[in-house]
C-alpha cells in the first residue's frame, strides 16, 4: 500500500474515479439513503451539501465501509467493488479524513502515519521507510509537516494535514473530507484549499462534505445536493449560485401547519446578556450571545447542529456554569459568581426538554415512572406518607399514579408506568419527557429538538402542546435543526452559526433559502446584517 | 455492541449456574490430576459445609461476612463505582467496633452496646471509604487505585496499632485484650441452647441477623429512596443525573460512605462476635471475596445472599477437604475457590454469546 505501488490512472482517466449507483440504506423505518447516484471524476473536487440528516454522512460511511448498503453498487474506475470494511476501502484507494480526527495525540507524526500500516516486525525499519515515503508525499503535494513533532502539540490545521498524509500514505486516490473546515481558522481554511488544489492537480479526487455554501463555491468543481436521503441535484460549480444551492438544499417543502394565533409577547422572562462560554479545552463555543425571551412567545433557534446550540441550552438550564456575561432568569440574576445548578434553575421556573434524550433527558434502563420524575425526584408529593417518608422512602404508588396521569394527558403508549423507558418508541419517549417538563407549568421552557426521531402524528401533538403552553403565558425557546419546524412553530427565529447569533427574523419574513444562507455564514465570510 | 435480549431467568439463574459448574469441572480436573477422586472430594466438601451442625455453623459464619462485603461492593456499583477497598474498610470498621466495646464492656450488656457498635463500625468503615470517595469526586483520583491503596494503609495502620498501642500489656501476640463476655454477641449455639436445643459450637453469632437486616436496608435504600434513585441514575447515566439537578459529587461521596459502613459491619461479626477482640488480619480476604459475591449476585441483595452462601460453603467445605485428604492441601482449596471466583466473577459473561446463539436458533425454529 505504498504510493510507489499504486497503479497509474492515466489510461482510465476518462472513467470516473468512483461512482455509486442506486445506493439505498434504511435504518429501521428511516430511509437514510434512497437510490442515490454519484459520480466523481479523477482529479475533481466534488462537494456534497445538504442539511443535517440529509444522508451525506451515511453515504460516505457506505463508501468507506462503515455501513453496507442495502442495495446498489460501487464502481472504482469502472470496475465493480465490494466494500465491507474500512480496510476494503483503503485497499480500493479510498481515504477518509473524519470531522473529529482519528489521531493518537502522544505519538509523533511519523508514528501516526504508519499506525496500522507498519509492515514487518522491525519498527525502526518501517519508521525509516515511512520517513522516506512521507518526504516524497510532502514534496509531491506540498504538505509540509515535521515528521518528528508530537501530534498533540500541533495546531489543528497541521493535525488535519497529518490525517490527509495518513490517507495518502495508504495509497488514497479518492479522499473524503467530512466537514473539514469546522475546526479551522480562516487562515487554515485558506491553506487547506491550497492543499486541495494541489491534490486536484496531482489527479486525486476529493469528496468534500460540508454545509458551508461559500466554501463549496470557492473550491469545488462540481456540487451534489442531498435532501432527505435522496440526491436532488448536481451542478457545475461555475454555473450555480449560493441562492440556488440554498434553495436546493432546503427545498420547497409543504409547510407543516401549526394552528396558532399571532403571538402577544409580554414581559421578559429570560434575558441573556453578553454571554460567552468556553469548553474544557478552551474553545470558545458561545460568543457574546444576547437574547431575550418574553412571556407568550416561541423563539426558535435555527442552525446546523454543533454551532453552539447545545452549549446555549445547557447554559440556560443550569447544567453548565455561566462564565462571562449574565442571565436574568425570571428576575434572578445569574452570573459567574452565583453558583447555580440544574436544580436551582428548575426552582426558578425553567423547564428543559433535553436535545438528546438518550444522552441526558431520560435513563434508558429506568422504568417509565422513574423517567417521569427526573428532576423532580425530591418533590414532597413523591414521598411515602408518615415516618417512612421522612426517612426518605418514596411512594411507588404515588409515582405510578403521577406517571399514569402524565401518560394519559400526553397520550403516551403503551400507558404502562413499569415498562422500561428504552422499550418505548422515540415519539412516546419524547412525549413522556415533554409531559414531565410541561406538567410543572414552567415560566420558561427550553426545548431541544422537539421532534427528533418522532413520527408525524406525534409531531403535531407536541407542537400543539407547545403552542398551548405559550398561550398560557410561558416563554419558550425551541432549538431545532429542522428548518420547517422552526418556521412553522416559532414566532421569532434566531440563527446561530459558529457560536454567534448571526441573524434574527420574524416568522413572517423567514423563508427557507434566507435561513439556509444565514446558517451557512462562517467566519470566513462577512456577517449578514 | 448492545446486549441482545435473553429471558430474565437465563441471566439470573442459568448463567451463574453454568459458571459454577464450569468452575467445578475444572477443579475436578485438578483434583483428578493429583490422583484423588473428584467425586470423593466433592462429597467431603458438601458434607463439610452442610452435613452436620458445626459445619453449617461455620458456613453461615463465613456467609455473614460475605453478605456485608458483597452489599458494600454492590451499593458502590449501583453508582458506577468499583469499590475494591472492602478489605480495608472492614478492617478499620472492626477497629471502631473494638474500641467501642473495649471502652464500654465494663458497664453495658451486649444489646445496649450493639447499636453503638454498629454506629462506630459504620463510622470507621465509612470514613475509610469517604477519603477515596472525596478524592474521586473532587480531585479526580480514580477510586479503584485509591481504594486499593487504602487497603494497604489500613493493614499497616492496624499492625502498628496492635503491636504498639492496643496490645494487652504483657501479652505476646499483637491483639487487644478480650472483650468482657457480657458485651460480646451471643453465639448461635448459646441462643439455641437457651431454647433447649443443643447444637455444636461454632463462631456463628447473631450478626447473621444484622446481615439479613442490612440486605433489607440496601434493598429499600437502592430501589425505594430518592437517594437510591439518584445513585442508580448516576450509575446508568451521569449526564442525566446532572440534567436532573443531582449533585453527583456529593452523591459519590455519600455512596462510598454507605459502602464503607456496610463493609465495616464485618467488625460486628468478627470483633464483637467470633474473635471477641481485635486481632491481626481478622478480615481474611472477605473484602475481596465480596467483589465476586456482588458480581455473582448481580448487585441485588437476594443474589448476594445466595452467592455468599455458596462462598461460605466453599470456605468451610474447603477447610474440611484439606483436613480429610492429606494430598489436598490448604493451597489447593484456595485454587478451587479461585476457580469459582474466576468463572463467576471475572468470566461472568463468557458463556453469554453462546447462549444468545442457542436461544436465537431456538426462537427461529419456533417460528418456522
Amino acid at each position: 500500500m505504498h504510493p510507489e505501488l499504486r497503479s497509474g490512472n492515466a489510461n482510465n482517466a476518462d472513467l470516473p474515479a468512483i461512482s455509486l449507483r442506486g445506493i439505498s440504506k434504511r435504518f429501521g423505518a428511516v430511509n437514510a439513503n434512497s437510490d442515490v447516484d454519484l459520480s466523481v471524476a479523477c482529479g475533481e473536487v466534488h462537494g456534497i451539501i445538504g442539511e443535517n440528516g440529509a444522508g451525506k454522512s451515511t453515504l460516505m460511511s457506505i463508501l468507506y465501509g462503515f455501513y453496507e448498503a442495502d442495495s446498489g453498487s460501487i464502481y472504482r474506475q469502472g470496475e465493480p467493488v465490494v466494500i465491507r470494511s474500512s480496510s476494503d476501502a483503503i485497499a480500493c484507494g479510498i481515504g477518509m479524513v473524519h470531522q473529529h480526527f482519528m489521531l493518537v495525540d502522544n505519538f509523533t507524526v511519523i508514528e501516526n502515519v504508519m499506525l496500522g500500516a507498519e509492515g514487518g516486525f522491525s519498527l525502526s525499519q518501517s519508521v525509516s521507510k515511512t520517513r522516506e515515503a512521507l518526504q516524497g508525499l510532502s514534496d509531491q503535494y506540498g504538505l509540509a509537516v515535521d515528521p518528528d513533532a508530537m501530534t498533540g502539540d500541533l495546531p489543528v490545521g497541521l493535525q488535519q494535514r497529518v490525517e490527509i498524509l495518513k490517507a495518502l500514505y495508504r495509497g488514497a486516490e479518492v479522499l473524503i473530507l467530512d466537514e473539514p473546515t469546522g475546526v479551522l481558522t480562516p487562515q487554515e481554511v485558506k491553506q487547506l484549499f491550497g492543499i486541495l488544489n494541489t491534490l486536484r492537480d496531482q489527479g486525486v479526487s476529493v469528496l468534500l462534505i460540508t454545509h458551508k455554501l461559500q466554501e463549496v463555491l470557492a473550491i469545488t468543481d462540481k456540487v451534489s445536493v442531498m435532501r432527505a436521503g435522496t440526491m436532488v441535484a448536481e451542478r457545475l460549480t461555475a454555473q450555480t449560485s449560493k441562492e440556488e444551492l440554498a434553495e436546493l438544499m432546503v427545498g420547497r417543502k409543504v409547510l407543516l401547519r401549526v394552528d396558532k394565533t399571532p403571538a402577544a409577547p409580554k414581559q421578559s422572562l429570560l434575558d441573556v446578556v453578553d454571554v460567552s462560554w468556553r469548553d474544557a479545552r478552551g474553545v470558545e463555543r458561545l460568543k457574546s450571545i444576547n437574547l431575550q425571551l418574553r412571556a407568550g412567545e416561541i423563539v426558535g433557534i435555527a442552525g446546523v447542529s454543533g454551532n453552539g446550540q447545545t452549549e446555549l441550552l445547557e447554559l440556560l438550564s443550569g447544567i453548565s456554569r455561566v462564565q462571562q456575561g449574565y442571565l436574568d432568569v425570571c428576575g434572578t440574576r445569574v452570573d459567574a459568581q452565583t453558583l447555580q445548578d440544574a436544580k436551582a434553575f428548575r426552582q426558578l421556573g425553567v423547564g428543559h426538554v433535553a436535545e438528546d434524550r438518550h444522552r441526558m433527558g431520560m435513563v434508558s434502563a429506568f422504568s417509565a415512572k422513574e423517567t417521569a420524575i427526573m428532576g423532580f425526584q425530591n418533590e414532597v408529593e413523591f414521598r411515602a406518607s408518615g415516618l417512612a417518608g421522612s426517612l426518605g422512602l418514596m411512594s411507588s404508588a404515588h409515582v405510578t399514579r403521577y406517571c399514569e396521569s402524565l401518560m394519559a394527558q400526553f397520550d403516551v403508549r403503551p400507558a404502562d408506568p413499569n415498562l422500561k423507558s428504552a422499550n418505548f418508541s422515540g415519539g412516546n419517549q419524547q412525549k413522556l419527557c415533554i409531559a414531565r417538563e410541561m406538567e410543572r407549568e414552567p415560566k420558561v421552557l427550553l426545548v431541544g429538538q422537539p421532534t427528533r426521531g418522532v413520527d408525524i402524528g406525534a409531531i403535531e401533538f407536541i407542537h400543539q402542546h407547545i403552542v398551548k403552553l405559550r398561550d398560557a403565558g410561558s416563554a419558550i425557546l425551541v432549538v431545532s435543526v429542522e428548518l420547517e419546524e422552526v418556521m412553522s412553530l416559532c414566532d421569532r427565529i434566531i440563527v446561530m452559526s459558529e457560536g454567534r447569533i448571526v441573524g434574527e427574523l420574524s416568522a413572517s419574513e423567514a423563508d427557507a433559502s434566507r435561513l439556509g444562507m444565514m446558517m451557512g455564514i462562517s467566519s470566513t465570510s462577512e456577517r449578514l446584517s | 455492541m448492545s446486549q441482545k435480549r435473553l429471558p430474565v431467568w437465563v441471566d439470573i439463574v442459568l448463567i451463574p449456574l453454568i459458571n459454577v459448574l464450569l468452575a467445578f469441572v475444572v477443579a475436578a480436573g485438578v483434583i483428578f490430576l493429583i490422583g484423588e477422586s473428584p467425586i470423593e472430594a466433592g462429597k467431603i466438601m458438601l458434607m463439610g459445609a452442610f452435613g452436620y451442625d458445626e459445619g453449617i455453623g461455620y458456613t453461615l459464619y463465613y456467609t455473614t461476612n460475605f453478605i456485608f462485603t458483597g452489599l458494600a461492593v454492590a451499593v458502590a456499583f449501583h453508582a458506577g463505582l468499583f469499590n475494591i477497598g472492602g478489605e480495608g474498610q472492614a478492617y478499620i470498621g472492626g477497629l471502631g467496633v473494638g474500641l467501642l466495646c473495649l471502652a464500654l464492656d465494663a458497664w453495658l450488656p451486649w444489646y445496649l452496646v450493639l447499636p453503638l457498635a454498629i454506629i462506630a463500625g459504620g463510622l470507621f468503615g465509612g470514613l475509610w471509604a469517604f477519603i477515596p470517595g472525596y478524592l474521586q469526586a473532587y480531585r479526580g483520583s480514580h477510586i479503584v487505585i485509591t481504594t486499593i491503596m487504602f487497603n494497604f494503609i489500613a493493614s499497616a495502620l492496624m499492625v502498628y496499632l496492635l503491636v504498639n498501642v492496643l496490645i494487652e500489656p504483657g501479652a505476646m501476640s499483637p491483639e487487644t485484650r478480650r472483650i468482657a463476655g457480657s458485651t460480646t454477641l451471643p453465639f448461635m449455639h448459646d441462643v439455641f441452647s437457651a431454647m433447649g436445643i443443643e447444637i455444636a459450637s461454632s463462631p456463628l453469632n447473631v450478626a447473621l441477623f444484622l446481615a439479613l437486616l442490612c440486605c433489607v436496608f440496601v434493598w429499600l435504600f437502592i430501589w425505594y429512596t430518592r437517594w437510591g434513585y439518584a445513585i442508580r441514575m448516576i450509575g446508568f447515566n451521569e449526564q442525566a443525573a446532572i440534567y436532573s439537578g443531582i449533585n453527583t459529587r456529593r452523591m459519590v461521596v455519600l455512596t462510598m460512605c454507605i459502602s464503607g459502613a456496610l463493609a465495616g459491619m464485618v467488625g460486628i461479626n468478627e470483633v464483637m462476635g467470633a474473635q471477641e477482640r481485635v486481632v491481626l488480619d481478622f478480615v481474611a480476604g472477605a473484602g475481596f471475596t465480596g467483589i465476586a459475591v456482588a458480581l455473582m449476585g448481580r448487585n441485588h441483595p437476594l443474589g448476594i445472599i445466595v452467592a455468599s452462601l455458596l462462598f461460605g460453603a466453599l470456605f468451610q467445605g474447603g477447610a474440611e477437604l484439606s483436613f480429610e485428604i492429606s494430598t489436598i492441601t490448604r493451597d489447593l482449596v484456595v485454587v478451587i475457590q479461585g476457580l469459582v471466583i474466576l468463572f463467576c466473577g471475572a468470566l461472568a459473561y463468557m458463556v453469554r454469546p453462546s447462549l444468545e446463539r442457542i436461544f436465537k436458533r431456538a426462537v427461529a425454529e419456533d417460528k418456522s
